[in-house]
């Protein structure tokens, strides 16, 4: 439900390192704790991409599943539930799940670049 | 047109986090500590910032509060009959009404705080228990209000909220007679969610429980900068 601003997040973020190249697709990685529902940030995105650099840009990601570490008895489990309370009493961290990234950007090289590389 | 990939392996909210580090720095040169405060709508954050800034519980900290809002200036002008410097950030003013502040709006309000004559800046961010979780905007301390008329389960449905949040305030408490809810399942449930995170019993309507968040207010402004 949070989509529509983080999808403005990840456009301030590529056009900072398209550095003026038309961007052609974005590959992301999203954690399962984000709470991030990859059709509805889709759908965003091809709003917030309008009439930018982005605009048309196809946005791919790659879903990685939660996983928690007791920092006590260094028990690891997957997370259904967002539950970081571990069964021996312990606090446990988030290993994976976290993850909000833009691995890598797919862009149009800029005009003069390409003929200097003829 | 030959095509390249560009490898950034960055987090996609890094332009973002780049201007909040901006602001901490700007509120570390000037010896101020930031708590982002955030909540669900009618959780009740600003009748506790009048509880506690409308007494003496800060003692000699001098505080100021950044209020923010989709439109209107209805919390500001209520904190405002306090004497306390109070600034209002409207999303709905050139920021397309966003339903959270992130760090390039409170930037922007930066030139109208007056960050030389104040401790502690608390910013009371817009209702909304999804959204501001994810945004830095240069603090050194988050905390939330949850009220008890919310329900026992909201941690475990807004895990991210409750787990950016090392204080949860739980509010309304003198409303515990007339309601089914079980409170200690409620800090219970914040406690699976983050462990760590601190649960203070308030009522901002009777004053119970303001002294523990005054308290904590003056822990984070006695806190050293570490850095953003």
């Amino acid at each position: 439900m949070h989509e529509l601003s983080l999808s403005e997040a990840i456009l301030g973020t590529v056009l900072k390192h398209a550095d003026g190249r038309r961007v052609t697709a974005v590959d992301m990685t999203i954690g399962a704790l984000r709470q991030v529902v990859p059709d509805s940030l889709e759908f965003y995105w091809d709003i917030v991409a309008r009439d930018t650099l982005c605009e048309g840009a196809e946005l791919r990601h790659t879903m990685i599943a939660g996983r928690a570490r007791c920092e006590t008895c260094e028990k690891e489990w997957e997370l259904d539930l967002p539950i970081f309370l571990c069964a021996c009493g312990g606090t446990a961290r988030a290993v994976a799940g976290e993850e909000f990234e833009v691995e890598s950007i797919v862009v149009e090289d800029k005009e003069d670049a390409c003929i200097a590389q003829r | 047109m030959h095509r390249t990939k560009v490898t950034i392996a960055s987090d996609a909210l890094d332009a973002n986090t780049t201007i909040a580090s901006a602001n901490r720095s700007d509120f570390d040169r000037e010896e101020v500590r930031v708590v982002n405060l955030m909540s669900s709508p009618g959780a009740g954050k600003t009748t506790l910032l009048e509880r506690v800034l409308g007494g003496d519980a800060l003692g000699e900290l001098r505080a100021g509060v950044l209020e923010g809002d989709v439109q209107g200036s209805f919390d500001a002008d209520r904190l405002a009959l306090l004497h306390i410097p109070v600034t209002q950030l409207n999303t709905g003013n050139g920021f397309g009404g966003e339903c959270h502040l992130d760090a390039n709006m409170v930037r922007s309000a930066l030139p109208s705080l007056p960050l030389a004559d104040i401790d502690l800046l608390l910013v009371e961010n817009v209702g909304n228990l999804v959204c501001p979780a994810e945004f830095r905007i240069g603090e050194d301390a988050r905390a939330m209000v949850a009220s008890v008329t919310e329900g026992v389960e909201k941690p475990l449905k807004y895990p991210l909220m409750f787990r950016a949040c090392e204080l949860v305030v739980i509010n309304k408490i003198d409303l515990l007679p007339h309601l089914d809810l079980d409170v200690d399942r409620l800090v219970a449930n914040v406690g699976q969610v983050n462990p760590e995170a601190r649960c203070l019993l308030v009522s901002a309507k009777t004053g119970e429980g303001i002294d523990q968040f005054a308290d904590w207010l003056a822990e984070v402004a006695g806190r050293v900068p570490t850095a953003a």
